[in-house]
């Protein structure tokens, strides 16, 4: 599927292969055109909303209908898997998360988290080309410039979405901090750990914690956007060895069997990575609402 | 990598998911997990204590079937001693009417003889008186020699 789309994309507008990848690497965005500016608050990217809403819906609502028919009597094949998710999170925070109040709040968000970020992450086995090809139908049947159609789909290759979690993670830890260890008690320990309490210290322990704080939050975001990021980027030059199509000859037959067995590899291997940092994204949170619980 | 307010909205989409998984997706299913747990464990007791109650109710079975037996033994050395005491009672009873026949037979008898004996006594008088009169070839007065004949009789 990538193959022809791209190579048709090669022959009617004759894209480079750079050109082609920064078509594939701009977002559909409020504003039509690629930000220029690194912070700009005053854009949405429309895509990544869109697929990550979907995805949630499409996840939680999976969840949701095994919920609504929950039976204590002999489960459906269903309701077991959901149940099997349920119990795993379960299990994973119990160990890490010891307060079972804050266990009511803390299991479903890791839940939550495990299966949208699967779901944002599995986008990425539909092929490269697909929705974007078909969404520049759509653009230039409305009217618009199909060269400027662009669509990214999946969400947590967008920094904005995994940064949008890693932060609501960091917001959820800084308000257990409060609520364990009290206002007082946790301004006590922004400036007595992890050296001491001897007031020299006191600029040291709060620098300290403030690069703690901001490296969990960025390495949090960073982590899932660079896998998946990079995931999405190697497609692409997947697609590309099969996009230099250019008729029945040994360098063209060459690089589609490449494209095949490549896109194959990178796939299979791709399942791994999408279940892998989804978990990880899920262990990552519940370790660090954990270590909100505990004090220095 | 650019930076904008996707990341707010994700936030805000991020936790309306959570709070919607907490509200109606956890409680269902952990509920159903707990009274899952919650009837497996009350199944496991109540077969336990089915088995502890057919061990006891085998025990008493046995103890009654125990007691049957004694009381029925009890029962049959009863009978059996009323028995042998009905058929001693029978016995002598028996023996009894038994003697009190053979005494009325023989007080009968006795009579029945004593009977005879009186009437063999009229006849041998008269057959004595008869063989007298042969003897003597003469009438003889009965009413004179009455005294006579009367010692005779009683002499047999």
């Amino acid at each position: 599927m990538s193959t022809e789309h791209a190579a048709e994309h090669a022959v009617a507008h004759a894209p480079n292969a750079g050109e082609y990848v920064a078509h594939h690497l701009t977002y559909l965005n409020t504003t039509g055109h690629k930000q220029t500016a690194l912070v700009d608050w005053s854009v949405l990217n429309i895509d990544t909303l869109f697929f990550s809403i979907a995805m949630g819906v499409v996840g939680v609502g999976l969840l949701w209908l095994a919920a609504r028919k929950a039976t204590s009597g002999v489960p459906g094949r269903f309701q077991g898997f959901v149940e099997l998710l349920v119990e795993m999170v379960s299990d994973q925070a119990k160990g890490i998360i010891h307060s079972e109040t804050s266990r009511k709040f803390v299991s479903p968000l890791a839940l939550t988290v495990f299966i949208w970020v699967f779901f944002m992450n599995a986008m990425d086995f539909l092929p490269v080309d697909l929705l974007p090809r078909i969404w520049e139908g759509i653009y230039g049947s409305m009217g618009g410039d199909p060269h400027h159609a662009y669509l990214r789909v999946v969400p947590t290759a967008d920094i904005n979405a995994t940064f949008g979690m890693s932060f609501t993670v960091l917001l959820i830890c800084l308000y257990y901090n409060m609520k364990i260890k009290g206002v007082g008690g946790w301004i006590h320990e922004l400036f007595t750990a992890p050296f001491g309490s001897h007031p020299v210290l006191w600029p040291v322990n709060f620098c300290m914690q403030l690069i703690e704080f901001a490296a969990k939050t960025i390495s949090h975001g960073m982590r899932l956007f660079g896998n998946m990021f990079a995931g999405e980027l190697i497609f692409m030059l997947i697609a590309l060895m099969g996009a230099a199509w250019t008729g029945f000859n040994a360098p063209s037959i060459l690089l589609f069997f490449g494209h095949f067995v490549a896109g194959l590899a990178w796939t299979l291997f791709h399942i791994l990575v999408v279940a892998l940092q989804a978990f990880i994204f899920m262990m990552l949170t519940l370790v660090y609402v954990g270590q909100a619980h505990e004090g220095h | 990598m650019n930076l904008n307010a996707t990341l707010i909205a994700q936030a805000v989409v991020f936790l309306v998911f959570v709070v919607f998984t907490m509200k109606f997706v956890w409680p269902p299913i952990t509920v159903a997990l707990d009274e899952r747990a919650k009837k497996i464990a009350d199944g496991l007791a109540a077969a336990d204590k089915a088995k502890t109650d057919l061990a006891n109710a085998e025990k008493r079975a046995v103890e009654e079937l125990k007691s049957a037996r004694e009381s029925a033994t009890e029962l049959r050395s009863g009978a059996e001693k009323q028995a042998n005491q009905l058929i001693e009672d029978a016995r002598a009873e028996a023996a009894r009417i038994v003697a009190a026949a053979r005494e009325a037979a023989e007080a009968e008898a006795a009579v029945a003889a004593q009977r005879a004996r009186e009437a063999l006594r009229e006849q041998v008088a008269t057959l004595a008186v008869a063989g007298a009169e042969k003897i003597l070839r003469k009438e003889i007065n009965a009413q004179a020699h009455a005294d006579l004949l009367a010692q005779l009789k009683s002499e047999l």
